[in-house]
């Protein structure tokens, strides 16, 4: 990629190479959804296995693991890519930042976001959600693990090299997370209740096309001044 | 346009000095209008009909949760300033409103505590405006705690800015989402200025402390910026030939 490639062609390289890098490694990236699994496995163990119970709270368990699982994806995002200089190149390329950064984040809600999207409604089921709400719930986390992408994505940014970063990371994307959270619950609630989850949704997918416009110019300005 | 006024303004000997001799005129009127909102809102106004003697605590409380906000916006347009025309000042008068910000939202969720305890029977309650102020308090202690992980102070600035930025722009939207997540408080006490909720005897003490706060935050912001501005200019020459005369 020189800077004359085109800014499309760019940012479909920059999402063909990590994509491809991350299948190449794919037991990084299962780590994350082994992890959510896990976290959903929690909540039964500590409660009670009464399935009447868990319908009730099994829109929180779902939304709460993948909020912590897509946390802990993030590592994968720029980390390795600033430790062996990808990411200078990237800058230096002379092409536009904030749309590479797009096809990175892209990339990376493919290979973190969207497996735990379709695993989903198999870990409702076991918590006892009926399968008609499955639609909304893989709705619900699809736009909800966009958005957290495109956030964890600055706080990623902003905390590269850092020593406690990844700790530091929790306390920086958690907060700006939680009106997903809200609605995303919401939707998921709603869903399980056999009402319609289409306000909460709607609601969701504004976040994600404000997300998906503010954040890269965001990111951009993060990662040029973590790379300095 | 000339802007070198701008730039001598923002030059740290004389920031340090301008913002010394304003110190006293941001203080001395906030300790008198403190000191007259809280005889008006403790002595002067007359008991609720419902929450008796207990709703006094409003001036405090409002005036507390009115700042924190207050002090988020002054801390992202300072940054926003610090990251666009690179003033290092903005950068500084950021850092040092940061800690203000959290201390007034830390006071407004311990008021809010406070007052639960009488009106709900508990003290806390998920309700939309404290689980907001929560919130905020999340976003200072991120702000807080990522300025103070990075060691090169430039960077610890800009990243500081940036965060700073994107807090503002989603605290509109944590706000709004979180009082529809839940709505159980009393509507806002000064939700509009042209009809106010309160009976007059009761509102003017607590504009008088609406007022008294913001002049108080102007003056601990001053202090902090001197502070601050002599903590990152502690190797500069002009602060040993000031100190030496």
């Amino acid at each position: 990629m020189t800077a004359r490639t085109g800014m499309l062609a760019a940012a479909v390289l920059a999402f063909r190479r990590d994509f491809l890098l991350a299948l190449r490694h794919w037991g990084q990236v299962a780590q994350p959804l082994v992890f959510f699994v896990m976290v959903t496995t929690l909540f039964p163990l500590a409660l009670g296995p009464d399935l009447a119970q868990l319908r009730e709270i099994a829109a929180g368990t779902l939304w709460v693991a993948a909020l912590l699982a897509s946390l802990l994806g993030l590592e994968l995002l720029f980390r390795a890519d600033h430790a062996d200089g990808t990411l200078e190149q990237l800058l230096l390329s002379g092409q536009p930042l904030a749309i590479l950064a797009l096809a990175k984040g892209l990339a990376h809600w493919a290979v973190c976001g969207l497996p735990l999207v379709l695993l989903a409604p198999l870990v409702a089921f076991s918590l006892g959600v009926p399968p008609g709400a499955s639609c909304a719930i893989m709705l619900s986390l699809g736009l909800g693990t966009g958005i957290l992408s495109a956030l964890g994505a600055i706080g990623s940014a902003l905390t590269l090299g850092l020593r406690r970063g990844s700790l530091l990371l929790g306390l920086l994307v958690l907060p700006l997370a939680m009106p997903a959270l809200i609605f995303g619950a919401r939707a998921i609630d709603l869903a399980v209740h056999g009402d319609s989850a289409r306000g909460p949704l709607l609601l969701l997918s504004a976040m994600l096309a404000l997300c998906v416009t503010l954040a890269p110019p965001a990111v951009a300005a993060a990662l040029r001044i973590s790379s300095e | 346009m000339n802007w070198t006024w701008l730039h001598k303004l923002a030059s740290p000997p004389h920031a340090y000095g301008i913002a010394g001799r304003l110190t006293p005129w941001f203080g001395w009127p906030a300790g008198a209008l403190i000191v007259a909102g809280l005889y008006g809102g403790l002595v002067l106004a007359p008991p609720d009909y419902q929450q008796g003697d207990a709703f006094r605590i409003v001036y405090v409380h409002a005036p507390s949760a009115w700042l924190s906000m207050l002090v988020y916006g002054t801390m992202a347009v300072a940054a926003a300033i610090g990251l666009v025309w690179r003033i290092k000042l903005a950068h500084a008068a950021a850092a040092a409103a940061a800690p203000i910000g959290a201390s007034f939202t830390a006071l407004a969720l311990a008021t809010g505590a406070i007052w639960g305890k009488p009106m709900w029977g508990t003290w806390w309650v998920w309700d939309a405006r404290l689980t907001s102020e929560l919130i905020l308090l999340f976003l200072y202690a991120g702000v807080m705690a990522l300025r103070a992980s990075i060691d090169d102070r430039d960077r610890a600035d800009r990243a500081a800015a940036v965060l700073a930025i994107v807090g503002i722009v989603n605290l509109p939207i944590i706000h709004y989402s979180v009082y529809w997540w839940n709505t159980l408080h009393q509507p806002a006490t000064l939700s509009k200025l042209g009809k106010p909720s309160m009976a007059g005897d009761m509102l003017w003490p607590l504009l008088v402390m609406l007022l008294g706060f913001t002049l108080y935050f102007g003056a601990v912001l001053l202090v902090r910026l001197r502070a601050e501005i002599l903590r990152r200019e502690r190797d500069a020459g002009w602060l040993r030939t000031g100190l030496a005369q």
